[in-house]
């Protein structure tokens, strides 16, 4: 498939929203996201029009400030059950491959 | 009467006292399950051996003079998100295949105390993304009243677990009618409770400020009973609200004389006509109860469904990073971490969650964030404000709870955008945070059943479900 570039989302774009994701994306996949993307992008532009300048955005419907709960001893959970459910697990650790690596 | 048909409140009752057995409950739905779960699929994980064992305890702590609980020797199925120890919790995506939780959700824990067993994990679209339940990686639930169509979702496995008697009760989640709109479709009852009324400690987490866990059953008494089971304050859940479970039972036989039932004459338009029409004889059958039927307007409702596809997939980018390969599920080897998170999480998710991800992670980037994600949290703002208005003119609302009735397995999988409307009568309450619930109410096309779904304000159950019971008398 050739370059997808949209009205409203670029093919670089999505290519670079991809390894902010953490997804490897192939050209196909990201000519089809490109093409989905905008699509969706087109129909929010329903809100474009409106006037918000003077509306307080809304992050939560129930906003409970300073959640504390006692500072109580109790068991956690078991460490050799959670390392058991990990891919590579070693020494009691999760083991990864090395963090500084080839790619930059 | 038998045993499957037998409600959830009659089945506690009897067994509490002595004259039913759980493990004779549990064997007929289990029977159902073998007669037709592989024409349905709404499992991913039957746990038949591990209900025996519960439902023998049950009865064995009936021959000793105990009380089990008010949920005693029930079977119920739980949502493939919900996490249980030892058990399988895949959220229908490969990237948690095989993966078994090192405890249970707090509901989970609940459920224990009160007698109920636990049958299986049910299917869902991948992480609960979806209108259809086409989107999991273990292949779509069909609907029990016709295989050839879907059966709604997210939950719809949990919805279908229902319809089909293959357990008395199910729990779902709802982040934006993932709950009400699989129960719409499959003919059964389901509830979306206020924002922080159960405890979502040990939900998979897909938007932290919309997601709710609430229940399905035949009836309107039997979601009454679950949810004042798994409702009250959990300190595990910081978005919990401080407050002792909800007190529901004894509002079903109240009656609506006096209630005002909202209209919203600028519901977005769309639905099929039968929709349309048993819209109107719902409110016919309320206002000859004695509600009064008030006109309300919500002009910002139509712009829930941009609001939702911006918030929803923000958060979801956000609590899906931690999908890495590193403390669950399967990996994907690379030479360094990068490019072992990058392959693992292409190799792990599903187009939607995909699309899902690119969308939150664009609409929350450098350069967009005002453009998108700001934008919608104000326009959640507004949608939240109208809801304010129209609730002091009126108790309840009343919408059809899906435009549409149960459609064709693959028809919309390949248009994201028409699939994201089959959520736009139930999306604003999930950004407002209020409760709302699907009850049965006639059929449309093709005989398929149609769904009403009741909305309130915050901590609104109580009148919420004189209101459904009312409407559920209607029908019959």
């Amino acid at each position: 498939m050739s370059d997808h570039t949209s009205a409203r989302i670029s093919a670089d774009a999505v290519a670079k929203v991809a390894r902010l994701a953490r997804l490897d994306v192939t050209p196909d996949d990201i000519a089809r996201l490109t093409s989905q993307l905008d699509g969706m992008l087109e129909h929010f532009a329903d809100i474009d029009a409106l006037d918000l300048a003077d509306v307080e955005p809304m992050t939560q419907p129930y906003p409970l400030v300073n959640v504390m709960r006692d500072d109580v001893v109790a068991p956690s959970l078991d460490r050799d059950e959670v390392l058991a459910a990990a891919p590579a697990a070693e020494d009691g650790r999760f083991r990864v491959p090395p963090i500084i690596g080839l790619e930059g | 009467m038998s045993l499957t048909e037998t409600s959830a409140f009659e089945i506690a009752a009897e067994v509490r006292a002595g004259r039913l057995r759980a493990t004779d409950v549990l064997e007929a739905h289990l029977a159902n399950v073998a007669a037709r779960e592989s024409e349905i699929h709404a499992f991913n994980t039957v746990t038949a051996d591990e209900a025996r064992r519960s439902a023998e305890a049950v009865d064995a702590a009936v021959a000793a003079g105990r009380d089990p609980g008010p949920l005693a020797g029930v079977p119920i199925a739980l949502k493939d998100n919900m996490c249980t120890r030892g058990v399988p919790t895949t959220c229908s995506s490969k990237i948690l295949e095989g993966w078994k939780p090192p405890y249970d959700a707090t509901v989970v824990e609940r459920l224990a105390q009160a007698g109920a067993v636990v049958v299986g994990k049910t299917n869902l679209d991948e992480f609960a993304m979806g209108s259809s339940t086409e989107n999991s990686a273990f292949g779509p639930t069909f609907n029990p009243h016709d295989v050839t169509r879907v059966a709604g979702g997210s939950s719809g496995g949990s919805a279908a677990a229902v319809a089909a008697r293959f357990a008395s009760l199910s729990l779902g989640s709802d982040t934006g009618g993932s709950i009400r709109q699989p129960a719409a479709l499959c003919g059964v009852v389901g509830v979306k409770p206020t924002y922080g009324t159960v405890s979502r400690h040990g939900l998979v987490a897909f938007a932290s400020s919309l997601d709710q866990i609430g229940p399905f059953s035949h009836d309107v008494r039997d979601s009454a009973l679950l949810l004042e089971t798994i409702s009250g304050h959990d300190p595990l859940d910081s978005t919990s609200i401080p407050q002792p479970p909800l007190q529901l039972l004894g509002e079903l036989d109240r009656g609506v004389k006096g209630l005002r039932i909202g209209r919203i004459t600028d519901l977005p338009g769309g639905s099929e006509p039968e929709v349309d029409a048993r819209l109107a004889e719902a409110f016919d059958a309320l206002a000859a109860a004695g509600a009064t039927i008030v006109d309300v307007e919500l002009p910002s409702m139509k712009f829930g469904l941009t609001a939702y596809y911006l918030v929803a997939p923000a958060e979801a980018s956000s609590n899906l990073a931690r999908y890495d390969g590193v403390r669950y599920g399967v990996r994907v080897d690379a030479p360094d971490t990068n490019a072992m998170y990058m392959a693992t999480r292409a190799a792990g998710f599903g187009d939607e969650v995909k699309r899902r991800i690119m969308l939150g992670t664009y609409a929350l980037s450098a350069g967009y964030y005002d453009a998108y994600y700001g934008k919608a949290l104000k326009v959640r703002r507004l949608i939240s404000d109208d809801f304010a208005r129209a609730y002091e003119k009126a108790d309840v609302l009343l919408t059809p709870t899906s435009p549409i009735v149960a459609f064709p397995v693959g028809s919309k999988v390949d248009d994201p955008l028409s699939m994201y409307l089959c959520d736009v009568f139930t999306i604003p309450t999930n950004l407002a945070g209020h409760p709302a619930m699907s009850v049965p109410f006639g059929t449309g096309a093709h005989d398929l059943p149609v769904g009403m779904q009741v909305l309130a304000p915050t901590l609104g159950e109580a009148v919420m479900f004189r209101v459904a019971a009312e409407l559920e008398r209607g029908v019959r």
